[in-house]
């Protein structure tokens, strides 16, 4: 069997000063294959961002990197050093939340797209126009030959995350880091991006790996998922099999706060209480004070990512699985 | 602190608002074009529409930071034109972006206190007990009063804006897209707070969002915007079950679900046509997976829909069922 397009093993990450360190990610492991997709869902500071931008490399200085190994195509690549741009171009890119200031507004769509196939991918400059040219088309921006020569301010929100996913593709990567790709756009405008993504990883054998704070969205679009809270993973298994039988209060809670459009006129119910502070984070199952079955055990210790039933894939930390109702 | 004010009705109608921006090049953009909607107090309506269809233009407009060309707005029959300070308090904003709209530099209690004060609704020892009475009503503990918006989340900032809303005792309440900077799970802690309040209080609530989902979720009517116009009103479980325009059923195609792979509708092509361009007919031909030459024709008008009390749409093929397609 070929190795994973990427695999992380055991990341942990953490911040602090001289006196006291604090986890940010405490050993986070998963892997997804070429084609394929994994979702990383979990509410603002759980540390799902902070995965992504540490396998990227680009954390902020204030945060260490204390262990973890990152493997591209079965490689280990380095996460910090000066050979972190080398190992990673042309292999792995981003999609960032905003396009709005992660596009360069002084250069045209086009422009910034070319000069990637350009640097990455060696094209002299006609023909890198050239091809970011059908890149654009790719990602679906209609008449893209005259487009190309817009600048960013001429394009609406949800073309401008077209762009930045062509320029991401203009790499040719194996593997698609995206994090919160469609949360500052329209309901549809995200559907005709989610089904963009989805296109692009069957079209050219993208390993994508998709964050958000959205179960809905990351229902609709991966086929694997990993609920992060505090830091660790709490529930992963096969999307469709997650939804329809959380194991994890937690993820049963993500769950109940979404607005499904088929349940019309539901009040959807919030998660009581808010992410521990990291810095402060309680003793033993780090859920446990907003958790309705907690008890004394959850206090205690704090529980790692067992497999629950036949599928391996599928894993859940908590002591009273069992008790979680179905949704 | 009497509180009869609050629950005698607020009865909100605008007729035919029509508010135009004046553009660059010289021309003007209309963003909202013969806009009516009505709300009775303790209420919720929803007005969902696509980025740019004019949705935030008629919240200001309603609020009094913008001046419609032509049109008028009543709150319990009086025409709001030049608004004194009473009518001023009566309709409250509450902005998308808890990070923008609260002052970093000022504590809860003084932004609360200086309300008081300004509409001389409490004073010494009633307005101390009244910031706590607030505090207690967005679900905040009394002791945030004297913190800096720094300190709090997202989801708490987004509760100090509403208590801010209602310290003046408001009929309305215009939330714009409230929930949309939001993580999803505090989002539903802010809908529930919505629809606690509109009970308690016997608040009205004009609810802006783009996801019909989400305006479903605590609405009783509805009201769908394209391209500054309303396409589409009606109950709120008539339009959701049913809906008679096809750009209503496409925005409910578009919400994320959770029992099946993925939404099986038609995606809507493209995106609404940038400001200043309103195609021939119906402004939504050209993304209308319905369209048939008299929609490149004739612009429909919005009407009752046969059958169908206290429902208006504005589409040729109103009479018929847009299933979209997904079985329901």
């Amino acid at each position: 069997m070929s190795p994973a397009a990427l695999e992380v093993r055991d990341l942990m990450l953490s911040a602090g000063d001289h006196h006291r360190r604090w986890p940010l990610v405490d050993g986070v492991s998963f892997s997804v294959d070429a084609g394929h997709s994994i979702g990383i869902v979990g509410e603002s500071g759980c540390g799902k961002s902070l995965t992504l931008r540490a396998i990227m490399a680009l954390t902020p200085g204030a945060i260490a990197i204390d262990a973890g190994t990152v493997l591209l195509g079965g490689e280990e690549i380095p996460l910090r050093g000066r050979r972190i741009r080398a190992t990673r171009r042309g292999r792995m890119s981003m999609v960032f939340q905003d396009p709005q200031s992660s596009l360069d507004p002084v250069h045209s769509a086009g422009a910034q797209v070319a000069e990637i196939a350009r640097r990455v991918r060696g094209l002299p400059r006609a023909a890198a126009w050239t091809r970011a040219i059908e890149l654009l088309d790719l990602v679906g921006i209609r008449d893209a030959p005259r487009r190309a020569h817009d600048y960013p301010h001429q394009l609406s929100g949800g073309m401008r995350q077209r762009v930045m996913i062509a320029m991401a593709v203009a790499s040719e990567p194996q593997v698609l880091l995206c994090d919160e790709p469609t949360t500052a756009l329209d309901v549809t405008v995200q559907a005709q991006v989610l089904d963009l993504l989805d296109a692009l990883r069957i079209q050219l054998r993208l390993a994508l790996v998709f964050v958000s704070h959205d179960l809905a969205v990351v229902g609709s679009i991966c086929e694997q998922v990993a609920v992060m809270y505090a830091g660790r993973f709490v529930e992963c298994g096969p999307t469709l099999e997650v939804l329809a039988r959380p194991r994890h209060p937690y993820t049963l809670g993500l769950r109940q706060a979404v607005v499904d459009a088929d349940d019309g006129g539901r009040l959807p119910r919030a998660i009581a209480g808010e992410l521990p502070d990291p810095s402060a984070r309680p003793p033993g199952c780090p859920f446990h004070p907003r958790c309705d079955f907690a008890d004394d055990a959850c206090v205690q210790a704090a529980v790692e990512l067992a497999v629950v039933g036949d599928d391996e894939r599928r894993a859940v930390a908590c002591l009273h699985s069992e008790l979680v109702p179905a949704p | 602190m009497s509180t009869a004010s609050q629950t005698t009705p607020a009865n909100l109608v605008v007729r035919d608002l029509r508010v135009a921006y004046r553009s660059t090049g010289g021309g003007a953009i209309l963003a909202a074009d013969g806009v009516s909607l009505s709300l009775r107090s303790g209420e919720v309506l929803g007005l969902v529409g696509e980025s740019g269809c004019g949705k935030t233009t008629v919240a200001r407009a309603i609020t009094g930071l913008v001046t419609p060309e032509q049109g008028e707005i009543e709150l319990d029959g009086a025409r709001l034109a030049r608004r004194s300070r009473a009518q001023r308090r009566a309709i409250q904003l509450v902005f998308q972006d808890p990070f923008a709209s609260l002052n970093p530099r000022r504590t809860v209690r003084s932004v609360l206190a200086e309300l008081l004060k300004v509409h001389a609704l409490a004073d010494g020892a009633q307005r101390e007990r009244r910031c706590v009475e607030l505090m207690e009503l967005v679900g905040l503990p009394a002791g945030a009063l004297d913190r800096l918006p720094a300190a709090f989340s997202g989801g708490q900032r987004q509760r100090i804006a509403i208590a801010r809303a209602i310290a003046v005792q408001p009929r309305l309440i215009v939330a714009d897209e409230p929930m949309s900077a939001l993580d999803v799970s505090v989002g539903a802690a802010i809908l529930a707070l919505f629809e606690r309040l509109r009970s308690d209080l016997g608040l009205g609530l004009l609810l802006i969002s783009h996801n019909l989902a989400v305006v479903a979720a605590i609405c009783d009517h509805v009201a769908v915007m394209y391209l500054g116009r309303v396409v589409e009103t009606g109950p709120r479980g008539d339009v959701f079950a049913d809906p008679r325009h096809p750009y209503t059923r496409a925005l409910l195609d578009a919400a994320p679900r959770l029992r099946r792979d993925r939404a099986e509708g038609p995606r809507l092509r493209e995106e609404t046509p940038p400001p200043g361009t309103r195609p021939s007919g119906c402004a939504f031909h050209d993304r209308c997976p319905r369209a048939e030459e008299i929609c490149r024709r004739d612009a429909p008008v919005l009407a009752a829909v046969q059958g169908q009390p206290g429902r208006l749409a504005a589409c040729h093929f109103s009479h018929e069922q847009h299933r979209g397609g997904r079985p329901r």
